[in-house]
């Protein structure tokens, strides 16, 4: 008489084989539930991977600081001056403060986002030149088409190379010329093309249109000296990005003078701040689909529950009878649980794979292309565990409605009816 | 094998109060035949539900074969119906889902006999109240009197110490009843206890003893002559 009971599964089945039409009404509920619930996890999750892909390349705990005037005056120094970092800055943070892991500094031809005059042929381009260290590449990676970025042998050597973005090179380049190897001219000074990159789908600044050269280069050709122009930081990926940028500001404030108030003198971006919204968002999301679903679920198990109570009344005689030959109420109560369950996994597994198919026929239609922030909308195997175990324990507990209503069935009741 | 003294039982229903059974004392040997008459509301439907432990007793003493029932929970009920009791009802009350042999293997399956032993004693059992043929068919391809014999088959099969039947022939008519108190007349002859509720004069003649009620007490209970079913020709 254990669970695995040939005539316990074969009275189950015969109950719910008896009015087949029935059974599969009744099912239907269930059936959109799980669809439901798996459509909106699997949305979820392919919006989230949209989200990522986007930012792929973008490390999370990363902030860009820059240089701005002063809008304070203090200790004597009108408001309104202007503030260049340097070298000495990144050495300084990199000592005092410890949650900092990386920081690249970066310097610029003209103000930010202004353009230098690149000329190669008798063609010209307006782009914008930065200088720039490698490790650049850990804060925001560049999807390199051709050729290499830019190197530690490159900031060694000084060497004068360059890597440009496609846009640029269209600029420059005929269509289908090799690039790499070619001199091009910034600013009076020729440097070699070593590389073409394409923007990475990501939060991007410097667009397709920009130029790359070693950090030292860029010092030696256009005398910049010390200064520069920003920074790009990687934070610990344990510690809080605010945390450290307010210790950052901190020291540099003390460091020029700048009013422990003035917020205008050095500007400053987060980009944890957008990850941890948008982390938000899909955890919202999430909730909702499971909140959704959960509630849908529990209206189709309702009904599956229902149905059991019609077949209950429909079989009184019958659980009459097998109470008469010593059925005991256990054994009735578990026979209906177990259709409740029989009925619900049933209709999960065919909502189950609706959904699935549906995801496919999604990923197929939306998943491929750049268009949309939507990559591969599967749900994960706690997901589907975790709806299979919900779907199961509500069809336990509702089950328990017709399956008590059973074993209330009075055998001489149940036998008196003619 | 049944011992009933001072049994008192009544309903209620709302307001009112109806005194069913009103003092039955009441006892059986092993291996009798007895007969229940009484007309409609005599109470013997009453009494059979308390000896078939489908209703509880308010008042008095019911042993069957030395065990005290009183205050069972349904499981324990349950329990000893299947041990003790074999049930036979005027309509069949078989499984219409289930073959013949399926039907008598029930009770089994409650004790937990495994499904092949089952299946033995339940053809054994089929086969001797002359269904041999019949194992495998629903209850919807057997005529009255094969139903009534497979729910014979069925009160046989684990074995009970008593059978109790209500208005076995009820639904049956006078040939095929005969059939089915012939084959109940071979099942006490081979030392079977036997209770047979009937509200007919020729079913109640066919047993060895019989217990009148009316109105909750019993007026009569008496010993007659056996009358034998002549053996119709099959």
């Amino acid at each position: 008489m254990g669970i695995f009971d040939r005539d316990l599964w074969s009275e189950v089945f015969s109950t719910l084989t008896k009015n087949m039409l029935r059974t599969f009404l009744t099912t239907l509920g269930v059936i959109f539930a799980i669809v439901i619930l798996i459509l909106l996890l699997g949305g979820t999750n392919g919006m989230s991977n949209g989200f990522n892909r986007i930012f792929a390349g973008t490390a999370t705990n990363s902030m860009f600081m820059w240089t701005q005037t002063t809008s304070m005056a203090y200790k004597g120094f009108e408001r309104g001056r202007p503030i260049d970092f340097t070298l000495e800055d990144v050495d300084l943070i990199k000592q005092q403060v410890s949650e900092v892991d990386i920081i690249a500094p970066r310097i610029q031809l003209g103000d930010f986002g202004g353009t230098a005059t690149v000329i190669r042929n008798g063609r010209t381009s307006g782009s914008g030149v930065y200088g720039d260290y490698p490790s650049i590449d850990l804060v925001s990676k560049k999807r390199i088409v051709e050729g290499r970025f830019i190197n530690q042998n490159d900031i060694e050597d000084s060497k004068k190379v360059c890597v440009i973005g496609v846009d640029a090179y269209k600029l420059l380049f005929d269509k289908g010329e090799n690039a790499i190897g070619k001199s091009i001219k910034i600013n009076g000074i020729y440097f070699s093309v070593v590389g073409i990159y394409k923007k990475n789908d990501n939060i991007n600044f410097e667009g397709e249109n920009a130029i790359f050269v070693p950090f030292t280069t860029f010092q030696n050709a256009f005398n910049s000296g010390n200064k520069i122009g920003w920074m790009a930081i990687l934070v610990d990926p344990d510690k809080e990005v605010a945390v450290a940028e307010k210790k950052i500001k901190t020291l540099l404030k003390r460091k020029y003078n700048i009013h422990p108030d003035d917020i205008r003198a050095i500007g400053s971006f987060d980009f944890s701040e957008i990850f941890k919204g948008i982390s938000a968002f899909t955890l919202v999301l999430q909730g909702f689909s499971f909140f959704v679903g959960t509630f849908t679920l529990l209206a189709g198990v309702i009904a599956v529950s229902n149905i059991l109570l019609i077949t209950v009344k429909e079989r009184t005689n019958e659980i009459g009878v097998r109470r008469a030959l010593g059925a005991t109420p256990k054994i009735i109560k578990r026979q209906i649980i177990l259709e409740s369950i029989v009925l619900t996994t049933f209709a999960g597994l065919i909502g189950f794979v609706i959904s699935v198919a549906a995801l496919h026929f999604l990923d197929y239609k939306f998943g491929h292309t750049d268009e949309y922030p939507f990559v591969n909308p599967t749900v994960s195997i706690p997901q589907i565990l975790f709806s299979f175990i919900l779907m199961i324990g509500l069809s336990v507990l509702i089950g328990l409605i017709p399956a008590n209503r059973a074993v209330k069935i009075k055998p001489i009741e149940a036998l008196r009816e003619e | 094998m049944i011992e009933i003294k001072d049994l008192h039982k009544s309903y209620h229903m709302g307001s009112n109060s109806l005194h069913v059974l009103k003092g039955i004392n009441f006892s059986v040997k092993e291996g009798e035949l007895v007969a229940i008459m009484g007309s409609s509301g005599s109470g013997k439907s009453t009494l059979l539900n308390i000896l078939g432990m489908l209703d509880n007793l308010d008042e008095g003493e019911y042993l069957l074969d030395g065990v005290t029932i009183k205050n069972l929970n349904e499981t324990k009920a349950a329990n000893y119906r299947n041990k003790f009791l074999g049930f036979i009802f005027q309509s069949f009350n078989l499984i219409n889902y289930k073959s013949a042999w399926e039907n008598v293997a029930l009770p089994l399956y409650y004790q937990g006999v495994n499904r092949k032993l089952r299946k033995e004693r339940a053809i054994k059992h089929l086969e001797s109240v002359g269904l041999g043929p019949w194992v495998d068919h629903l209850p919807s391809e057997l005529s009255g009197g094969q139903k009534q014999r497979v729910a014979i088959a069925r009160a046989l099969a684990a074995e009970p110490k008593v059978m109790l039947a209500d208005e076995p022939t009820g639904a049956l008519d006078s040939k095929t009843s005969h059939e089915v108190m012939d084959l109940i007349q071979k099942i006490n002859d081979e030392g079977k206890t036997i209770l047979v509720v009937t509200h007919e004069d020729d079913i109640a003649h066919m047993c060895k003893r019989i217990v009148h009620l009316k109105d909750g007490v019993i007026v009569e209970d008496k010993v007659v002559d056996q009358v034998r079913v002549t053996p119709y020709v099959q």
